[in-house]
């Protein structure tokens, strides 16, 4: 028999240790609360001084000029369009190895393919980057002229960078969809190609959606890797083969340097990103949590 | 007996059925395509980085002092191991104890669950870039650290948080039902039996969640720059400024003086990311291989 003391005794500890998984268990509430405070606390005076309109509207980003500059437009479009050439490079390739790898390879083919996704999610975006700089730019510069630090070159480096989101997001998503509905198109007298296409992909389109959102969200967010191809000129790009400077770019080249109002409108960049990011993820959410309900 | 396959098409009537029908044709040469595209650019990256660089992997490149003549990875490599035990020693308790809480404590549609989900997922989302700055305005700046190594490692601990916090999760909740019952049978308190009985059992799962946000830190750049500093020396302490070896070949190639080390620098970071993925596939195919035993 436990005598009284005792009893209380690991009621004690229970309840502590409870506390204790409580209190870790609200790391990462309190570590998104902490980043919203200091990110908009950081650029929101910034933009106040600098003037809503004016910092995400102005086309001209001069810091050094007298009176200084500060519109982030150029930034804005850059992101929009090389996450764009992301996007149309990345997704159809994506999608098409993921429907390969759900549908159409052997176990022997897919044990080797696997650990190729992986591993193109695991390479340092530093690592894409260098490759960027020493194979891809001289190919642009070579058959399509200028400097080869490009929106074409950054799209195809970021389009090879959003391949594993889209891959194993899809791929999941096309094997969550009932055999049934792929048995039931061949059994109506449809090819394998057909069922799998017609039938099956649109079953998964949600999934599908929601490995290109999240992929979006990846390539906006990227850093070094377009530091390194894209040119970083701040200024709106003519055609895709000018150099481009995108938001995450406009953040980690000027912040070395970068004092009072020019750091808090670079700190304002990063809200702007900020704020993109949480509208993706709110956008993921919603297509997934539709999912379920479906 | 012999066996009778009644659905085996024959090569000649495969052909016949993709000459009648060019559409499905063309649907498998383009998924054929892709994954060929995929495949590719991969082996090429891996095999460009890894031919061009390894002639240059000389030892003065792993000298024990940096200098601008031999442009040493060594402080670069003794900063990201820094790096990441520091980082996982403020992240992986507090990631793993909140995977348990979630796991083992909540009551089932508890409101504040939801939001531990949301914000985790929204921490995963998040771009290395917006948690550079804001280690540079918290940690650096608010908190006085200065750009050390301390700070990057916390800015990287919050990172890596939602990798840790889902990998041990699904480690969890994997672990049988019939281990806990049998646990509170026997008299075993909760805290006792997370401990004794459901930690032990979920072990190569959460190792293989370590191992892969073990990646992420030698991965990461963007998050260090403005947190953890440039400085190419072994820290002493933690209020050092140091780089990682990301950081290293960020500055090699940005500077372009460099190329050849900066080739050699990326085929290290290459093997490394090579080697931690091949444990943590290797570590979740024996937790897997494990349970179809027991199961």
């Amino acid at each position: 028999m436990l005598r009284g003391s005792e009893i209380l005794k690991k009621k004690i500890i229970e309840k502590f240790s409870t506390a204790i998984f409580f209190i870790c268990a609200l790391a990462s509430i309190i570590s998104v609360l902490l980043i919203c405070i200091f990110m908009f606390a950081g650029g929101i005076p910034a933009m106040g001084k600098i003037g809503i309109f004016n910092f995400l509207f102005g086309r001209e980003w001069k810091p050094s000029d007298i009176p200084p500059l500060y519109g982030i437009l150029p930034m804005i479009v850059g992101s929009l369009y090389v996450t764009a050439g992301a996007i149309i490079i990345g997704v159809p390739i994506g999608i098409l190895t993921a429907i390969f790898m759900a549908k159409f390879c052997e176990k022997r083919i897919y044990k080797f393919l696997k650990p190729i996704i992986e591993l193109l999610a695991g390479i340092p975006s530093i690592v894409y980057g260098f490759f960027g700089l020493v194979v891809l730019v001289p190919i642009i510069r070579k058959n399509f002229g200028g400097s080869g630090n490009s929106v074409l070159t950054a799209s195809i480096l970021l389009g090879i960078m959003i391949l594993p989101t889209i891959i194993s997001i899809s791929e999941a998503a096309l094997r969550a969809v009932p055999s049934s509905f792929y048995e039931g198109a061949l059994a109506l007298g449809a090819t394998h190609e057909r069922s799998v296409f017609n039938v099956v992909l649109p079953a998964a389109k949600s999934g599908v959606l929601a490995s290109v959102v999240l992929g979006v969200g990846r390539a906006i967010g990227e850093t070094m890797a377009v530091i390194m191809v894209a040119g970083n000129q701040a200024r709106i790009p003519n055609d895709i083969f000018s150099g481009v400077r995108t938001l995450t770019a406009n953040i980690v080249i000027e912040m070395g340097y970068a004092a009072e109002l020019h750091r808090g409108a670079l700190i304002a960049t990063g809200v702007v990103l900020f704020v993109f990011i949480l509208l993706i993820n709110i956008s993921f959410h919603f297509i997934t949590n539709r999912k379920e309900a479906m | 007996m012999k066996v009778v396959t009644i659905n085996k098409i024959s090569l000649k009537s495969r052909i016949l059925t993709y000459l009648r029908n060019p559409l499905s044709l063309f649907m498998l040469i383009s998924v054929i395509i892709a994954v060929i595209i995929t495949v590719s650019v991969l082996l090429f990256i891996v095999l460009y980085i890894i031919i061009n660089g390894i002639p240059y992997l000389k030892p003065s490149l792993f000298s024990f002092v940096y200098n601008s003549t031999n442009v040493s990875v060594f402080p670069a490599i003794a900063t990201t191991i820094y790096m990441v035990l520091l980082s996982l020693l403020f992240s992986a308790p507090i990631g793993i104890l909140c995977a348990v809480y979630l796991v083992e404590y909540a009551k089932r549609g508890n409101k504040l669950v939801k939001y531990i989900r949301i914000t985790t997922e929204t921490l995963s989302g998040i771009p290395s870039i917006v948690y550079g700055l804001f280690g540079l305005l918290f940690f650096v700046t608010f908190l006085k650290m200065g750009f050390s190594i301390l700070a990057g490692s916390l800015t990287l601990s919050i990172m890596i948080l939602p990798l840790i916090i889902r990998a041990t999760e699904e480690a969890l909740k994997s672990v049988p039902d019939i281990y806990r019952e049998g646990s509170f049978g026997l008299g075993a308190t909760r805290l006792r039996t997370v401990f004794i009985i459901v930690l032990p059992s979920a072990i190569p799962g959460i190792l293989a969640g370590i191992i892969l946000s073990i990646g992420r830190i030698v991965g990461e750049t963007a998050a260090l720059i403005y947190t953890a500093g440039t400085v190419a020396k072994i820290p002493e302490n933690l209020g050092n400024s140091a780089r990682t070896l990301s950081v290293h070949m960020y500055s090699l190639s940005s500077e372009g003086l460099h190329t050849n080390e900066a080739y050699a620098t990326a085929v290290v970071l290459l093997i490394t990311v090579l080697l931690i993925n091949f444990l943590a596939n290797f570590i979740a195919n024996r937790f897997k291989r494990g349970k179809n035993n027991a199961g």
